[in-house]
């Protein structure tokens, strides 16, 4: 069911390599690496992107709610929900993608890969939502006090939408970060970009390319998102 | 439950296998403590060079952040294990063969370069938080450049960015746990894996990993708020530690001594008891 990753880590092992093959192959096979490529670039179409937007959008909304409960609950379930929000920011993801797959066996690797992703980036997304409902000015609690609206019309015509703006550009970080952490999920052994890179350059023991290509994906993406995600974050707080 | 008639079977194994858990959990404090040392180095020596003003020294540091922290620390890792030595088998006579070849350095590495490329961008925001007036009375003084860094600015800037160094370090003890997938690497989460067959319990071995994790998350944290108060008392803007740790009523500190800085609402937060406030834009 799973594939076994201390198998793979042998299979790529350098000291299994023969050497003498090796010295005589060239560093860098362009032909190899046009040839890897699309592999490559399905997996990240197919697994990682997905597992990114899937696991950001839960994260979103998981970690509005969990802020949105810290804020309403009475005390000792509120103290409860934080410190389980802890417990979770506070663990590695791999331990945790480890638990989750042997607790819930019965489940697909890729769905307990979302949703592990999702719920651990919920607890941090949570955070960034608090500090952006405690900058919502007091007048505006006040205000919505004084025209008896409910908790919930306070909530969704008022309050939310005012913190949501400031809270967007750390969403955008949070979600790169994610992004990043993917590769994490080979530990439950789904096929994502960088194992289905090491499975395509095991058999002919070639790794520079396809580890190159997986990494230059991985900056090719993240990195013009980070300029973006500065760019508005700069346009916000202009805006303020 | 199976989970609960099986718990005296269950502690046994742990019981015996309690040994190799320590042993690695010892390589992931290991890996942290210096994973931690390496990336503050490479985090400072970034920070301040894409601080400087000088277009030469600012734009390879950018390069070398950007690049070190976009690329995951995954591909990052399999990169200096799988590729660089096989610079190493095409050369044989290259310098550092065995250290190539070592994969717990190359771990440290992994984890030092790709955190300490994050720290490096919270080391240059909080120097440029310190202000103005203080790098143009060191001008004033005409101090040399590190004079004025150990003596004023670096202080100053060291606690504004303590509490992000303090989140990158969890981050990065969290991280330590994939290192597990490196040939030779036994860390806690590696002898972990292995408790899986003997216990065979759906609840079981890393359910021991969460509570492990989460404790050194937690001393972690716990030591750099010290420090963080350490370095806010040492600045003139807080309690010391020992009045925090003090059960008397806390003397009330005098305001308007020693160095200030404007910012008196972080002063206000002082060195608080909640644990891991994650700041949003530090990844």
């Amino acid at each position: 069911m799973i594939l076994n990753l201390t198998q793979a880590a042998e299979i790529d092992d350098p000291s299994m390599v023969d050497e003498e093959e090796v010295r005589r192959s060239p560093f860098w096979d362009w032909d190899f690496a046009f040839d890897a490529f699309p592999d490559i670039f399905m997996a990240f179409l197919e697994v990682t992107l997905l597992v990114t937007v899937i696991g950001s959008l839960l994260a979103a909304v998981l970690g509005l709610v969990i802020a949105i409960l810290i804020m309403v609950l009475p005390k000792p379930l509120a103290w409860l929900v934080r410190w389980v929000a802890n417990f979770i920011r506070m663990t590695p993801i791999v331990v945790q993608l480890i638990f989750v797959f042997w607790a819930f066996v019965w489940m697909d690797a890729l769905t307990i890969g979302i949703i592990v992703f999702g719920v651990h980036y919920a607890t941090y997304m949570s955070e960034v939502y608090r500090a952006g409902i405690e900058s919502v000015p007091r007048g505006q609690w006040e205000a919505t006090t004084a025209l008896s609206m409910s908790a919930g019309r306070t909530w969704r015509k008022v309050v939310i939408p005012q913190a949501l703006r400031s809270t967007v550009p750390s969403l955008g970080n949070y979600a790169i970060s994610m992004f990043k952490d993917t590769p994490f999920l080979l530990v439950i052994g789904v096929a994502e970009m960088v194992t289905v890179a090491g499975e395509r350059g095991a058999p002919v023991f070639r790794t520079t390319e396809v580890y190159t290509i997986a990494g230059l994906l991985f900056l090719a993406a993240s990195y013009p998102t980070a300029v973006l995600i500065n760019r508005l974050e700069k346009r916000l707080a202009y805006a303020h | 439950m199976e989970f609960f008639e099986d718990w005296p079977q269950y502690f046994e194994v742990v019981i015996n296998w309690s040994d190799r858990l320590m042993a690695g959990l010892w390589t992931t404090i290991q890996l942290t403590l210096f994973g931690g040392l390496l990336a503050f180095v490479v985090a400072v020596t970034l920070g301040l060079l894409a601080g400087s003003p000088h277009r030469w020294m600012r734009i390879p540091a950018r390069i070398l952040i950007e690049f070190f922290r976009g690329i995951s620390l995954v591909v990052l890792l399999f990169w200096l294990m799988f590729v660089l030595p096989q610079i190493w088998m095409r050369n044989p006579d290259l310098p550092f063969r065995d250290l190539v070849y070592n994969t717990f350095l190359l771990g440290v590495i992994a984890l030092g370069v790709n955190y300490g490329a994050y720290g490096a961008e919270a080391v240059r925001a909080s120097l440029t938080t310190v202000p103005s007036g203080q790098w143009e009375a060191t001008t004033a003084l005409s101090m040399s450049w590190p004079h004025k860094m150990r003596r004023i600015i670096f202080p100053q800037a060291w606690a504004l960015m303590l509490p992000s160094l303090a989140n990158l370090w969890v981050h990065l003890l969290k991280g330590s746990a994939i290192a597990y997938i490196m040939p030779f690497v036994s860390d806690f989460t590696a002898e972990l894996n292995q408790l899986r067959r003997p216990t065979d319990i759906w609840f079981s071995h890393a359910f021991i990993g969460l509570i492990v994790y989460f404790l050194l998350a937690l001393i972690l944290t716990i030591f750099m708020q010290a420090l963080e108060a350490r370095a806010k008392h040492k600045l003139g803007r807080g309690p010391s530690l020992k009045e925090i740790l003090s059960p008397a009523p806390k003397a009330v500190v005098p305001e308007g001594s020693g160095v200030k800085i404007a910012d008196s609402e972080q002063e206000a937060a002082g060195a608080g008891s909640a644990p891991a406030k994650p700041e949003g834009g530090v990844r």
